[in-house]
């Protein structure tokens, strides 16, 4: 560029009057691309930012549930004189507001059994959520089993699978005592081991490798420490 | 030849382009179209298109089987057309919609009729669906170059299946909320992305006020936008690249005389 005949070093038109030539092609002294390429890339990305600002808080405002933190909700069930160790009282909760019966849920609540030490907690509230797809068990006093009608899930009297497609042990909803009577809190999940874990939908394997390729979500609920 | 009857100058008829002094409505006629037709398309200049579009050749052999895509087509327009006219009566709310339902099915006038047309006609469109691509597939007619419109109905298919996943539940009767909450659940099964994939359709942890106002919109909205913007891809490429024989014509055609006439 420096031999380039037709332009001094500040780019102005020798002695001849002849405007410079520029060199490469289509650029100027002092210009890295041409002015056609420069609005080309302006525009594009003018036009990305345009398209981003709308794009993007609508995105986030379809997925912004995921990241959501549910209030935590506490619901009394009845008096500890209502529940004994021997069998599951049904109790309604609702766990969603302003949807009617949609929202409510049916638990089965007993007193722990103070002989069993892997039975920590003073009473205890098994989910009727079905642990394979989530359709409502039954408990069956007769065979202290809880059923499921839709694929045939079969668990015990603690809510371990003995039969069927169930990948784990029925849910659990934290429980506690105030003023003589019982509340139900809010769900969480147990490993085979009946470990809690933090809730998982139905479906999902918990325990082991299982809790990372099934991650815990930002709306369920810490975790219940265990023992 | 009819006689001649001597009629006053206005009842004349007119003379032919071409004949007397040049100035008769016939001649004005040659310079702009008559019809309203004409007129729109001297603007829109559509005749072309629409001409190159509706004659096009197809191949030797096309057969009744060739019509399973237009009447998916058919299918489809009917699920929008009666589908727009359910939403004048049906609200998108947990505590409301199964009595919306109730109300469009028993009270309003052919109710039952329309909604019964929406109803049967999504399995009638996914029957359709799978018969077409059986032929496209047995015809051999997703090959070179028609890849790209196979992979635009495969889009078409699983958009059509979301469709009804999203409409199964806005009924609110108890087999669409636990067919839901099950469809759901299965999608949570996914490793790693199908916890938020299932948050994502619930719109939180349970079941909730949103989750039904989100299918809806996915089903009425999102979806049959989608649909229709790939229905018009899907519909440019037969256009542009034409139709497949049948293999069998295509079989006979290419077959070496060679080998049926020598005799060993």
């Amino acid at each position: 560029m420096a031999d380039s005949p037709d332009r001094s070093s500040d780019g102005a038109p020798r002695g001849d009057g002849a405007l410079p030539k520029p060199d490469p092609p289509g650029l100027f002294e002092g210009e890295s691309m041409t002015r056609r390429r420069a609005f080309t890339v302006a525009s594009q990305a003018l036009g990305g930012i345009a398209i981003g600002g709308v794009a993007l808080p609508a995105i986030g405002f379809a997925v912004a549930p995921i990241f959501s933190h549910p209030k935590e909700r506490w619901e009394t069930v009845g008096p500890t004189s209502r529940f004994s160790s021997d069998t599951y009282v049904p109790v309604v909760i609702t766990i969603e507001e302003g949807i009617g019966e949609a929202g409510k849920t049916t638990a089965y609540v007993r007193k722990g059994n103070p002989d069993n030490l892997a039975e920590p907690e003073e009473f205890l509230a098994i989910s009727t959520r079905c642990a394979h797809l989530g359709c409502p068990v039954k408990y069956v006093a007769a065979a202290r089993n809880f059923i499921c009608p839709c694929h045939g899930g079969v668990y015990d009297f603690d809510g371990k699978v003995i039969g069927g497609p169930p990948p784990r042990p029925l849910d659990r909803f934290q429980t506690r005592v105030v003023n003589g009577m019982v509340q139900l809190g809010p769900r969480y999940s147990v490993t085979s081991q009946l470990d809690p874990v933090r809730a998982r939908d139905p479906g999902e394997f918990t325990g082991g490798i299982w809790n990372v390729l099934y991650p815990p979500r930002p709306s369920t609920f810490p975790a219940p420490k265990a023992g | 030849m009819s006689p001649r009857i001597p009629l006053p100058q206005a009842l004349r008829k007119p003379p032919r382009p071409g004949e007397g002094n040049g100035a008769g409505p016939a001649e004005q006629l040659k310079e702009v179209p008559a019809d309203l037709v004409g007129w729109v398309d001297e603007r829109l200049g559509l005749t072309g298109f629409l001409t190159g579009m509706l004659y096009r050749k197809v191949p030797k052999g096309t057969n009744w089987f060739y019509t399973l895509g237009s009447a998916t087509l058919i299918a489809f327009t009917f699920q929008a057309l009666t589908g727009v006219f359910l939403a004048m009566y049906y609200t998108p709310s947990a505590t409301q919609a199964y009595g919306s339902i109730t109300h469009l099915t028993n009270d309003v006038f052919l109710g039952e009729f329309v909604r019964g047309m929406h109803k049967w006609g999504a399995s009638v469109m996914i029957i359709l669906i799978f018969l077409h691509m059986a032929r496209t597939f047995i015809f051999g007619a997703y090959k070179y170059p028609r890849e790209l419109n196979w992979v635009i109905g495969v889009a078409l298919l699983i958009l059509t299946m979301i469709m009804g996943f999203t409409g199964y539940l806005l009924p609110f009767d108890q087999r669409s909320f636990w067919a839901t909450v099950v469809g759901v659940n299965i999608n949570g099964t996914g490793p790693i992305l199908g916890p938020y994939l299932s948050d994502f359709l619930r719109a939180g942890a349970e079941f909730n006020a949103s989750t039904l106002p989100r299918f809806y919109a996915i089903h009425m909205l999102l979806v049959p936008g989608a649909i229709i913007a790939l229905i018009g891809a899907h519909l440019y490429l037969v256009v542009k690249l034409g139709t497949t024989a049948p293999p069998w014509l295509s079989a006979e055609e290419y077959e070496p005389k060679s080998l049926r006439t020598e005799r060993v």
